[in-house]
């Protein structure tokens, strides 16, 4: 339970987190795995220019582990500290808030395992490239994992814009919000899209 | 008026708890039917022959009622499932047996009286009013556009009878979350020309532990409120305000000189 005044500071920079750096980070890594429905070779080309920015292990540190750690770490928090009752009030917001903390959970969990079966990999001397995704999807197992994780972890994004936009004071309106529903739904269909036709291309 | 002599009975199961210490059991009555009966007054029956549906003699339900009209917020429970006033409840409405439930989000009193003292400490919290008092006439206070007195005639309607508290996933035992009721309240005061005088120390209360961040947006509060307040816009709109507040007070403002 959180005793003290500076919640307020840790809700808001979990919030900002989600989306910057962490959102921002999620479509740009994505857009880099669709680059596998050209071709081996382009794949191979924009993994290498990801895997080659210079210092690369800060930008990592920086930009991806410590704010997914924090917004991560924090969130289970949070969804362990709700009483879900959509038995009783069934509303599409309330379902929203109920799978934004279950999509939450399963998005921690498949990035934990999928950092260790790719990122902690290199350490092992592998290198990131087509042929060690093909092997991991090659699993029926593993391939089922990814897919739920990439559509848990896009849900979660959009549907955290929505709630972005209100934490941060942008949405007041109940008109500005229920457009942003729609726009949130538009991203996930398109995000996920993305990131499923990317995954199916190491089929 | 009807003239039907036909003996109709009212069956209610109800869930019923000694003590606060003690465990809550249900408990089944069957009264006799009159028209136009309410709630309130089906308990009032149980309290005149407290008498269950298997003849057993037992203790009358205890229950909270004050105005009857909707106005007080004192009689709220959960009836059928969903939380509201069982003053304007009326039986003819409901499938029966009709169940009645105190409201879980609060510390049981005895039967279906709870205890609200957690939602009238956080209006104080907030300085949920206009402080006027002093030791000299102030004088009359700035006056009020008509467009903000609409508005903020609505947010007055609340009565903190606890219905947004009681259906908010994020107002529960492991969480301090204060609810809708006095984050909307903020706003209400906030928007008082006289009010606004001292609305920092008001923002700065829902930015405290239990806070208006701890909002997990179900959104059920503006569904289930029984004055049709728009919680969420309030909530929303504090939302803004805080945040303003944040970068105000860190990196200094004009604004916030008062």
């Amino acid at each position: 339970m959180s005793k003290q005044d500076s919640g307020f500071y840790i809700r808001r920079l979990h919030s900002l987190l989600g989306v910057i750096p962490l959102g921002v980070f999620l479509i740009q890594h994505l857009l880099v795995n669709f680059t596998a429905t050209y071709s081996e070779e382009a794949f191979n080309f924009a993994a290498g220019i990801m895997g080659n920015l210079p210092f690369v292990i800060l930008l990592e540190v920086f930009i991806i582990y410590l704010p997914i750690l924090f917004h991560g770490i924090y969130g289970i928090y949070i969804a362990f500290t709700a009483k879900m009752n959509v038995g009783h009030y069934s509303t599409y917001r309330n379902w929203m808030f109920v799978l934004q903390r279950v999509s939450g959970v399963i998005a921690f969990i498949f990035i934990a395992v999928h950092v260790y079966q790719t990122r902690v990999q290199v350490f092992f001397g592998d290198e990131v490239n087509f042929q060690m995704v093909e092997e991991v999807v090659a699993n029926p197992f593993w391939l089922a994992f990814w897919l739920i994780g990439v559509v848990a972890t896009v849900f979660h994004f959009a549907n955290g814009l929505w709630s972005f936009m209100i934490t941060w004071g942008i949405t007041q309106s109940k008109r500005s919000q229920q457009v942003m529903s729609y726009l949130a739904i538009l991203v996930f269909l398109v995000i996920s899209t993305i990131g499923v036709m990317a995954i199916l291309a190491f089929v | 008026m009807s003239t039907e002599t036909k003996q109709e009975t009212i069956r209610l199961n109800i869930k019923r708890q000694e003590s606060p210490e003690t465990a809550s059991y249900w408990e089944e009555f069957e009264i006799p039917y009159r028209p136009n009966m309410n709630v309130i007054s089906a308990l009032m029956e149980i309290q005149r022959n407290p008498v269950n549906a298997k003849g057993q003699k037992t203790t009358a339900v205890t229950w909270d009622a004050n105005c009857l009209e909707e106005v007080c917020g004192a009689c709220s429970m959960v009836i059928n499932g969903n939380a509201r006033q069982s003053c304007t409840a009326l039986i003819d409405q409901f499938e029966q047996p009709i169940k009645l439930e105190p409201m879980s989000t609060f510390p049981i009193v005895r039967d279906l009286q709870v205890d609200r003292s957690f939602m009238f400490d956080n209006l104080k919290r907030v300085k949920a009013w206009v402080p006027i008092d002093g030791t000299y006439d102030l004088g009359p206070g700035p006056r009020m556009p008509e467009k903000k007195r609409q508005v903020a005639y609505e947010l007055s309607k609340c009565m903190s009878c606890g219905v947004c508290l009681e259906v908010c996933p994020n107002v529960n035992s492991k969480s301090d979350f204060m609810g809708a009721a006095p984050i909307s309240q903020v706003r209400l005061f906030n928007l008082h020309p006289t009010g606004s005088m001292t609305k920092n120390e008001r923002l700065d209360a829902l930015m405290g532990t239990g806070g208006i961040a701890e909002c997990g947006m179900a959104q059920n509060c503006v569904e289930a409120c029984p004055k049709g307040i728009p919680l969420t816009t309030s909530i929303a709109s504090m939302q803004r305000e805080t945040t303003f507040h944040m970068f105000k007070s860190f990196f200094g403002s004009d604004h916030e000189v008062n």
